[in-house]
């Protein structure tokens, strides 16, 4: 019954807090239809950045903050790539990776920094509520989640943010309707990169230090959250599309945990998830083909 | 001003514009050539001249490749035209302007559906991003009550039962559907110039007869200036007050409403002969009138 609480507890914290860096990878993968790969990369940046202002005194929570912003600018980047180097999204996405990758070592000089003994936003909120440990984590990471759930769920029904949308849907007819898509698709990866970086923040803080390979892997595993998700609720509001972010971050989570109490080395983790990924991608071409369904060939750029 | 030469001019000047109804567009000398350099290279357009005036509903006509959507896509901002071209609208010059920034000149609908709709956005959501056409998007909430009012009053005179499914998404709409939607979307907050590019052709014939009438009700009642591209030879004969034809890039024809009205399907090919020098080849153009 503990060991079930506790594997619970741990999938919520953690399906709380990578269903920000999910949320990142909907937008631009879905909703903007720019498959952005950086998020490896940015992913520990917004935790060098948070974890070297938090040493050098800076409050935590202004340290988280400026991890979200750190992270715009490198998705602005990414977005610039593509929209005035005209450089294909996937590609823009793993220049920025590996780019980013040597900046991160720079901003930590060196491979990770330890913040076991700083004090962090989780221990301030701690403070304020009267909570700690596991409760804290959660309810931090509530918190968190609720103020961007209802932001982007604001956001993304404004006029702006329905551009937005259509940039990705419908690029030819947004522009025809007078909407700048360049500009949609820099706002989109900035946003989509400040959550990803504002959750590398948060989990750098909590598990006490940051590191510069923390980030391998983080897109896969947001993917398979997104299908996740969409696999179970067939979400199409906006709150429920956000919502089936955070549960399927929450599945994948749980189905992580549980592997691992049952003896899988953590070391095969990555490939698990990245099979998973291709199961359910390579599973509907599968079920048409059997159907003797035509599909065009597959698209390479 | 004291010169009586000038005095002249100012007074001819100002019969021309009590005579001549107001030009909304005017291409003077538009080339367009795709792969310039290239063994590719491809003359679209080979000089055209071409004055819309206000509230003109004029049908292009041609055989294929001729030019007639890279006319359109001149007009409205996809790209621009060769050096030497000019594009002007409602008196401004939109050469080289981008895309985005010529909303406000022209409204679209293209041959297929899907181009002029977002299909995972719903239709209330669709008519919303027509509605803010070429102005400042905020971060308003796209659609209010007031908003779903006016959709709803700008679906209704279709006659599709669209009003009652704005909340459905634009993908789940048929062909027709989608057209129908796609128009009401370009002239929703009125550019300057609606272009259709054959935006019936994939539609079967009774449904591409339902959105043409739709097309004419609309054109009417908003006093729309309207450049049809259609590749049926009665369709342009039976729409329109100006009827143009072109032909490897320029216009061969270009007939008013006195003109066109005592034509047939084949004076028309009789004209297309005599313009162009050339015998008529295309038949999918003779097949397709009947
Ligand atoms: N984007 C493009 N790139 C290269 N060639 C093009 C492009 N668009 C049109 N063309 C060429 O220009 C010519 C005119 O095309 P188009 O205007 O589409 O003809 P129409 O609409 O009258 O059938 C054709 O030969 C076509 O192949
Ligand atoms: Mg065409």
């Amino acid at each position: 019954m503990d060991v079930l609480l506790s594997v619970l507890s741990i999938s919520c914290y953690e399906g709380l807090i990578f269903g920000l860096l999910t949320i990142g990878v909907y937008l631009t993968f879905r909703v903007l239809s720019f498959p952005d790969l950086s998020v490896d990369a940015t992913f520990p940046l917004g935790g060098a950045i948070a974890a070297v202002l938090i040493v050098r005194g800076v409050n935590p929570l202004v340290a988280t903050i400026a991890a979200f912003f750190a992270g715009s600018c490198a998705g602005t980047v990414t977005g610039l790539l593509n929209t005035k180097l005209r450089i294909t999204a996937l590609l823009s996405g793993i220049l920025m990776m590996v780019g980013v990758y040597s900046v991160n070592l720079r901003i930590m000089s060196g491979a990770n920094v330890p913040l076991l003994r700083e004090v962090n936003s989780f221990d301030l909120v701690g403070r304020l509520l009267g909570l700690k440990g596991m409760a804290l984590s959660i309810t931090f990471a509530a918190i968190v989640a609720l103020v961007f759930f209802i932001l982007l769920h604001r956001f993304l029904r404004t006029e702006i943010g329905l551009a937005l949308r259509a940039s990705g849907d419908n690029e030819q007819m947004i522009r025809g309707l007078g909407s700048d898509t360049d500009k949609n698709v820099l706002l989109g990866c900035a946003i989509s990169n400040g959550l990803v970086a504002l959750a590398g923040a948060l989990v750098a803080q909590n598990q006490g230090f940051c590191d510069v390979g923390m980030g391998i892997g983080m897109i896969v595993m947001a993917l398979a959250a997104v299908i996740i998700g969409e696999a179970l609720f067939h979400p199409r509001r906006i709150s429920s599309v956000l919502l089936a972010c955070f549960a399927g971050t929450f599945a994948y989570r749980l189905f992580i945990t549980i592997a691992l109490r049952l003896g899988m080395p953590a070391g095969d983790l990555k490939m698990i998830t990245s099979l998973l990924v291709i199961v359910a991608l390579g599973v509907p071409y599968m079920k048409k083909r059997l159907r003797h369904e035509w599909v065009p060939p597959a698209a390479r750029m | 001003m004291g010169t009586p030469g000038g005095k002249n001019v100012r007074e001819g000047f100002l019969i021309m514009n009590a005579t001549k109804k107001d030009a909304v567009l005017q291409l003077m000398d538009v080339k367009k050539i795709f792969a310039q350099g290239t063994v590719d290279e491809v003359t679209a357009l080979n000089g055209v001249s071409l004055t819309v005036y206000d509230q003109d509903f004029i049908s292009i006509i041609g055989s294929n490749g001729a030019g007639k959507s890279t006319l359109l896509n001149i007009v409205a901002g996809v790209f621009p035209p060769e050096r030497g071209g000019r594009v002007i609208i409602n008196g401004d010059d939109v050469t080289n302007l981008e895309e985005f920034k010529h909303a406000t000149y022209a409204g679209r609908v293209w041959q297929q559906p899907g181009v002029g709709t977002a299909g995972n956005l719903t239709l209330e959501e669709n008519l919303s991003l027509a509605l803010l056409r070429g102005k400042r998007r905020g971060i308003r909430a796209a659609i209010n009550k007031q908003r779903r009012q006016l959709f709803y009053e700008a679906l209704t005179p279709l006659g599709l039962c669209l009003e009652d499914r704005l909340t459905a998404l634009a993908g789940t709409l048929s062909g027709g559907q989608r057209q129908a939607l796609s128009l009401v979307m370009a002239t929703i907050s009125k550019p300057a110039i609606l272009l259709l590019d054959e935006h019936t052709a994939t539609l079967d014939p009774k449904t591409g007869q339902t959105v043409l009438s739709l097309t004419e009700m609309i054109v009417e009642r908003e006093r729309m200036t309207t450049i049809m591209v259609t590749h049926n030879m009665e369709m342009a004969l039976k729409y329109g007050n100006r009827l143009v034809m072109m032909h490897q890039g320029k216009i061969v024809v270009d007939m008013d409403e006195e003109e066109k009205r005592s034509l047939a399907v084949n004076d028309l090919v009789t004209a297309f002969e005599q313009a162009s020098g050339e015998q008529f080849k295309d038949d999918s153009i003779l097949l397709s009138h009947r």
